[in-house]
């Protein structure tokens, strides 16, 4: 199971989660597969390995650790992964995490994605600046590793080896993927304000997608043509799948039946849930 | 058979760990050593380390493991040594446990059970006497149960274990080894005199959310939970005053229909927790009333609660609600 921060979306896409039900989720529409719950990305998608997202950084990376637990306690050679952000390490949860994960020897990749930036704050609020979040790990007694986090190889070889690791019953890895967030926190945030314009344009690790590219394409794995016809043809499922979206509906102009919001807050509605029904006339 | 609270406790789990592989127990100092309470008493040594554990100091990561665990498929029933000190855990409770369900649209869920020692009258000053149910009772999706007796206490745990939402199950220290009624100058009495010491040693429950009579009256109903059944009865006794006393047994799910049957009937309520008075649930429990029974009232409905300060170590005696100060709001009740 996957335990991913709100930056993983593209574990859902590779696990081949349908686009459409993804942007309805986004939109909140009728057809929202977390019917209107939830905010917009805080995904959900259980048959897909994706854990419920929230948006209380840090609060599932300890779940990642007890949901390896129980797969370690029922013998399956199942593992998890969790994920928090460079700024989050300095939350109690990462350390209670880490903790647990050590202790138990859990089947779990605990992955850093230092992308540089907690919203306006730097790395160096967040740990000393003398050390990495990845030598955390040494005084828990596990393996700390520090990766390019934009060679998609590198990223491919040290995930699979924590996996290796975890799955004969050798324990936790921590794993520090070192990258940049070139854009911004969020739709409402605005980088400029507390970093320079140009600072993107200097990041020297580049491009993930573009290096992959140029390494397959010096190996001749890969051809330009093919390059471009790929994009053609993704380009194309992301318009018809947005537009199919919004034929749905888009956000304010469709929703899920309010019936729904009375739904789920315990396995069976209590008798608090249906009478409040009844006062909204339903 | 014939046990003390602690015994019941250890039973409910002992049959649960014995009927369902999904159950584990963990929890600080539970494992080898058994509890401070001794609630999980021999049960790693019958059930193996495996199902019974010791954790870390760590009352966050204890419930976010057992999150990730109850979110795979276990049943996992944590302990926290002391209700006092359930605060590091109260994000992982509020902000995942309760809304795993909800946010997730039943994707995933959160059937954990937090056993928790709550309460005061054991000389133990604030960080081992709080009462904070209200501080879950407000939290939309946790379930907060209250047991009162042995009998209870097995039968309710074994339904908490058993249900699929979180659950705050918050134990009565002060009532494990006997029902103290709240005259702290007289010898312990022990469960072994009670009725409800009688406990089978095989599987039952009891639902969540249905209260009991534990005493039919007519001139008044008293409404309390855990350690206060026991104070509010004696109080009831002293003050000759026909009374109805319902123990609540869970504050979510609240039985609203019992309390609502006795209020009608009787047109006075009185309201006992130990937990300091303002916001506390004596409050939601008197918005109920009057929002349901206000033409029923013959008299405004009284709190009696422990005062609007910490929980004073010293002056223990003086902040417990006792049965004198139980009579006296019934008499100021029947005035009204």
């Amino acid at each position: 199971m996957c335990f991913p921060t709100y930056r993983q979306v593209g574990w859902l896409l590779a696990r081949g989660y349908p686009l459409v039900k993804l942007i309805n989720q986004i939109f909140n529409n009728n057809d929202d597969p977390l019917k209107g719950k939830q905010l917009p990305v805080l995904y959900s998608a259980r048959d897909f390995g994706f854990y419920s997202l929230s948006g209380n950084v840090g609060t599932r990376f300890g779940h990642a650790v007890g949901w390896a637990m129980a797969k370690a306690y029922r013998n399956s050679d199942d593992i998890a992964i969790g994920f928090i952000g460079d700024g989050t390490t300095a939350e109690g949860s990462f350390h209670e995490a880490l903790t647990f994960a050590s202790v138990y020897k859990a089947p779990v990749i605990l992955g850093i994605t230092n992308n540089q930036w907690a919203i306006s704050t730097f790395t160096g609020l967040a740990t000393n600046q003398d050390t990495t979040f990845a030598s955390k790990a040494l005084s828990y007694g596990i393996p700390g590793l520090r990766v390019d986090g934009n060679d998609a190889l590198a990223v491919y070889s040290v995930l699979e080896w924590a996996a290796d690791r975890a799955r004969h019953g050798h324990g936790a890895t921590l794993i520090e993927f070192f990258t940049y967030r070139s854009g911004a926190h969020s739709t409402s945030d605005d980088p400029e304000r507390y970093r320079p314009k140009d600072e993107a344009s200097l990041w020297p690790l580049g491009d993930p997608i573009e290096r992959l590219k140029q390494h397959l394409l010096a190996n001749s794995e890969w051809s330009e043509e093919r390059d471009d016809e790929i994009q053609k043809v993704l380009d194309k499922q992301v318009t018809e799948s947005l537009k199919e979206a919004e034929r749905i509906g888009v956000l304010g102009e469709s929703k899920p039946d309010v019936r729904e919001m009375f739904e789920g807050v315990f396995k069976e509605q209590d008798w608090r849930v249906k009478e409040q029904l009844k006062e909204l006339g339903l | 058979m014939i046990m003390n609270m602690v015994q019941a406790l250890n039973s409910a789990l002992d049959v649960m760990l014995g009927k369902n592989s999904e159950v584990l127990v963990f929890g600080e100092d539970v494992g080898y050593f058994g509890g401070v309470f001794r609630v999980t008493d021999k049960l790693q040594k019958k059930h193996g380390r495996h199902r019974c554990f010791d954790t870390p100091i760590s009352e966050g990561g204890i419930i976010a493991t057992g999150i990730g665990m109850a979110a795979e498929g276990l049943r996992p029933v944590l302990e926290i040594q002391f209700a006092d000190y359930i605060l590091p855990a109260y994000d992982q409770l509020v902000s995942e446990a309760a809304r795993l369900r909800y946010r997730s649209n039943g994707d995933f869920q959160a059937p954990i059970t937090v056993r928790a020692p709550y309460g005061g009258g054991i000389f133990g000053g604030q960080t081992h006497s709080q009462s904070p149910e209200a501080i879950f009772a407000h939290v939309t999706g946790l379930k907060t149960v209250i047991p009162s007796s042995p009998y209870d206490a097995k039968g309710l745990l074994i339904a908490s274990i058993e249900c699929d939402d979180p659950i705050i199950f918050l134990e009565p220290k002060r009532l494990y080894n006997g029902p103290f009624e709240g005259y702290h100058d007289r010898p312990l009495k022990p469960w072994s005199g009670e009725t409800e010491s009688h406990v089978p040693e095989d599987y039952y429950s009891i639902p969540l959310g249905k209260a009991k009579v534990k005493k039919a009256g007519s001139e008044a109903t008293v409404l309390a939970y855990g350690t206060m059944v026991h104070v509010a009865l004696a109080g009831i006794l002293e003050s000759g005053v026909d009374a109805e006393l319902i123990d609540l047994r869970s504050i979510v799910p609240l039985d609203v229909i019992t309390i609502e049957e006795s209020v009608k009937k009787t047109g006075r309520c009185l309201i006992v927790h130990e937990a300091s008075k303002f916001s506390g649930f004596g409050a939601e429990l008197s918005a109920l009333i009057t929002e349901r029974c206000f033409y029923y009232l013959s008299a405004p409905t009284i709190r009696l609660a422990g005062w609007d300060v910490p929980y004073p170590h010293a002056f223990e005696w003086d902040y417990f609600p006792s049965p004198d100060r139980v009579a006296k709001s019934l008499k100021q009740l029947l005035e009204d």
